[in-house]
């Protein structure tokens, strides 16, 4: 069978901001939905300086576990090319952030349904910025709405790594989600990233 | 008092570049296989120092039931007419030599993959992002903006028409300068094939300089990232024809292609 060797990776670099991000791109839950919560944190460098030029793309199934998407997280206008970001009523279960200038990001969604039998919920989370020359993921629970010794990844790491995956619930309908790319000289643990590869 | 340390230079880091090149050819000898992707800490890049992790990442299996292995959706609302044609997004005519950048998105198997998105994002021929914070002196084209998008045809195929990116120079060091580059955004059939990457023009006299496209240092792997000029692919009167095929990496995204790979097997 044909295998072809992959394209590198490179960085997404600092100036993307005029071409990737969109009107609404952390708004994933469709407007007006009561089920909608807001996730949100801030993205850390290995001195525990935020980093204000990373971008975050957050893909998860919707509430009833389905991973379905439809078109439309960026949506465009056909007749100015104008970016229009949502509808604000398809569930496209994608959402993209760029960090703000304190290295902040929040996405307001729907907490996800578990895809496939015995499986825990969560969000599929890849980072990029400035100076990472390949992208990570990460995953995002949601603290209260999972069984963490249910779920193969989580019930897999020591309990201290796996609490960084979880989103802490902050006050009804708020989760808090800090992204560590590098262990900090404070002590705070880094975030847990994954890799795919298959060998 | 503590002495102002001195500017890195080139030749610091030429010096690294020959190091880590060094390192990676004695970890081939030892029998590691090819690395195809940049190691996320790349020290010559001074910017990936404080943003790689330490740890190790973490495997996890292949399992058709994770959100991972499905894919976003992008659609023909997802793009504009306008979107492959970025000489076209202003009333006036960018400044600058067109080109025509065209190829096919594959997955490791040489298999097409169809209607997906591929956005991209480049400085203009005088080497300047119309980005707020890219303060490089020199001008802005007001009819350029540097963006496109296009969604892959049935054989994984694409095509923008655009202008050559300039050079532009860097704060990593000094007198650092970046080699022209387009950068492109990828997604594939399965979330874990994800791709950010960049195109590289042919024999750019920067590339032995930049430790971003060094970072990748396997030289097969390199070539990858350099697209090649055919003139076939000029049009006349027009504009250079440059081809760049993208291949991306990850598993098979659907059970249904996890039984082409069996069915394959069986008729070996």
């Amino acid at each position: 069978m044909t295998s072809l060797a992959p394209t590198p990776s490179q960085t997404v670099g600092p100036f993307y901001g005029y071409a990737l991000p969109l009107p609404k791109g952390g708004d994933i839950a469709p407007e007006g939905d009561p089920r909608a919560v807001a996730v949100h944190g801030y993205v850390y460098d290995g001195a525990g300086q935020p980093v204000p030029d990373a971008l975050i793309e957050v893909f998860q199934a919707d509430p009833e576990g389905d991973a379905a998407g439809a078109p439309g997280s960026l949506r465009r206008e056909p007749t100015t090319g104008r970016l229009n970001g949502r509808d604000g009523l398809t569930w496209t279960g994608f959402g993209r952030i760029a960090t703000d200038p304190d290295g902040h990001w929040v996405v307001r969604t729907l907490p996800p349904g578990a895809v496939g039998e015995g499986r825990q919920p969560y969000l599929a989370v890849v980072v990029f910025a400035r100076g990472l020359l390949h992208h990570l993921h990460t995953r995002v629970y949601l603290a209260d709405q999972v069984e963490a010794a249910a779920d193969p990844l989580l019930s897999s790491l020591e309990p201290a790594r796996a609490e960084t995956l979880l989103a802490k619930p902050e006050r009804p309908g708020v989760y808090r989600f800090d992204i560590r790319l590098q262990q900090g000289e404070d002590g705070a643990e880094e975030t847990v990233f994954l890799d795919f590869a298959q060998h | 008092m503590t002495q102002q340390p001195r500017p890195l230079t080139q030749a610091d880091i030429d010096r690294e570049i020959a190091e880590e090149s060094a390192a990676y050819a004695k970890r081939i000898a030892d029998g590691e296989p090819v690395a195809h992707h940049p190691d996320r800490g790349y020290a010559p890049y001074r910017s990936s120092v404080l943003r790689h992790p330490k740890r190790p990442l973490v495997a996890v299996k292949g399992d058709p039931e994770l959100i991972e292995l499905h894919t976003p959706v992008f659609g023909e609302t997802d793009v504009s007419p306008f979107d492959a044609d970025l000489t076209r997004q202003h009333l006036g005519e960018p400044l600058g030599e067109r080109i025509t950048v065209s190829g096919r998105l594959l997955d490791r198997h040489g298999r097409p993959i169809r209607g997906q998105l591929i956005e991209i994002w480049q400085a203009n021929a005088s080497g300047r992002y119309a980005h707020q914070r890219d303060d490089h002196d020199a001008p802005l084209d007001p009819n350029f903006s540097g963006v496109g998008r296009v969604l892959t045809d049935d054989q994984g195929g694409y095509k923008f028409t655009t202008i050559k990116p300039g050079a532009y120079p860097w704060r990593n060091h000094l007198n650092a300068w970046r080699p022209a580059h387009i950068h492109f955004s990828l997604f594939g059939d399965a979330f874990t094939q994800r791709l950010v990457t960049q195109m590289y023009f042919p024999n750019d006299p920067l590339f032995a300089y930049d430790p971003i496209f060094q970072s990748v240092i396997d030289p097969s792997a390199k070539g990858r990232l350099i697209a090649t000029y055919h003139h076939d692919d000029s049009v006349p009167e027009f504009s250079l024809g440059y081809r760049w095929d993208i291949v991306l990496d990850g598993p098979g995204a659907t059970p249904f292609e996890a039984e082409d790979a069996d069915d394959e097997e069986q008729n070996k």
